[in-house]
């Protein structure tokens, strides 16, 4: 089964000034696109070649797993984006995240410390672990929650390429700036769908 | 003693069109400055403290991931801007052209060795061209590791570096990794390098 690139939900320039369309445009055009075409060239030939991508994050490894966990990464990090939307956990999420850090505040401290210190390429997550409990993640390179038994519900993007053509070195601005795009309604309707 | 970032021994504009001054600039004063002062902020008051770059990078498995990273992304820095001259330096000759002949079979199959593991390093890090039991030969590492740790999967003296994280070519280059490794041969300071397999 061949992958494809999805089509991003809103304009390349609807983010900005948080994320330029020239940062959308490589990202999603280039990078999302090189791993869509190089899973689908990998997995020919191979077990994997009717593989759904969560089979192919679960059991793969080398290049077939880099490139699938990436397609599913990027995809599952731009569609929680929206110009126009709910900037705050409302609803059974937000009281899950009160329950498991105490606060949206902390929440948000802790998960801008996890995305600031992953060293090198990789992703920050909030997940929900085996156990039902919210959870902040690191992973390096392709690293997916989903080979770990956790279920993501949000994730940050920290390969330099997501910001160095918005904020060169400063990760930590583009962290606060990402948080401004974020959609919280789309995070909710992960959470309740997962949860039920 | 704390380590000192080195001042470049060219301007900032000297590598164009194949690296331009704002991925210079940044990359020297920010990425290569950054590592420089976590490191010295790793290391106060511990153990390593006062010894050289090169003792602390050979016992990375011991050592924090804070000295690790940082003490490997100065080292690393380092090595890049030397091997780096404006316009490139002929080719190698000599005793490093033996060297890579022996190891190699010719100066291309070198280039054709090390391209591939460079354009191939998944995510960040770094290929090398390195002096393994007293042969010649190409490697990469992630992040900032590099061949003079005990951790590295090919141990042995760096001769020569590339940096293939994205900041080292993402102004200029963005997702065209290759193209950057391509011009990278533009600049090598073979004498430079032939210096390091001598010293």
């Amino acid at each position: 089964m061949a992958f494809s690139l999805p089509a991003l939900p809103y304009a390349m320039d609807a983010l900005e000034p948080y994320i330029s369309a020239a940062t959308l445009g490589f990202h999603h055009g280039k990078h999302h696109q090189a791993y869509v075409n190089n899973v689908n060239n990998l997995i020919q030939g191979t077990p994997f070649e009717q593989a759904t991508l969560e089979e192919i994050i679960l059991k793969s490894d080398g290049g077939i797993f880099n490139n699938g966990a990436q397609v599913f990464n990027h995809t599952f990090y731009f569609e929680q984006f929206s110009p126009e939307g709910c900037r705050e956990p409302k609803g059974a999420l937000k009281e899950a995240i009160e329950r498991d850090f105490g606060s949206t505040e902390e929440f948000t401290a802790q998960f801008n410390k996890a995305a600031a210190t992953l060293f090198g390429s990789g992703w920050a997550w909030l997940v929900i672990n085996p156990e039902g409990k919210l959870e902040i993640v690191q992973t390096s390179n392709a690293g997916c929650p989903l080979r770990d038994g956790k279920k993501p519900l949000l994730t940050c993007d920290v390969w330099e390429h997501a910001y160095y053509l918005d904020k060169q070195n400063l990760r930590p601005r583009y962290i606060e700036d990402f948080w401004k795009v974020i959609d919280w309604k789309i995070i909710s309707e992960r959470y309740d769908t997962l949860i039920k | 003693m704390s380590f000192e970032l080195p001042k470049l021994p060219y301007a900032y504009t000297a590598l164009e069109p194949y690296i331009d001054a704002r991925t210079m600039e940044i990359h020297h004063t920010k990425h290569h400055g950054g590592y420089t002062a976590n490191l010295n902020n790793a290391l106060q008051g511990s153990a390593w403290e006062g010894r050289s770059i090169e003792e602390i990078l050979q016992s990375a498995g011991a050592i924090s991931p804070a000295v690790r990273n940082n003490g490997g992304g100065f080292y690393n820095h380092n090595l890049y801007w030397e091997i780096l001259t404006p316009g490139g330096s002929r080719e190698p000759e000599g005793v490093l052209l033996d060297a890579i002949r022996e190891s190699f079979g010719s100066v291309a199959a070198l280039k054709e060795a090390f391209t591939k593991a460079a354009v191939t390093r998944f995510g960040s890090g770094w290929a090398w061209l390195l002096l393994h039991d007293n042969k010649l030969v190409v490697s990469s590492t992630p992040n900032q590791d590099n061949p003079l740790m005990d951790v590295a999967e090919v141990k042995g003296k760096p001769i020569l570096g590339i940096d293939v994280w994205e900041h080292a070519y993402y102004l200029n280059y963005q997702n065209r990794r290759p193209d950057y490794v391509e011009a990278f041969w533009n600049l090598i300071n073979w004498d430079e390098v032939a210096g390091k397999l001598k010293g």
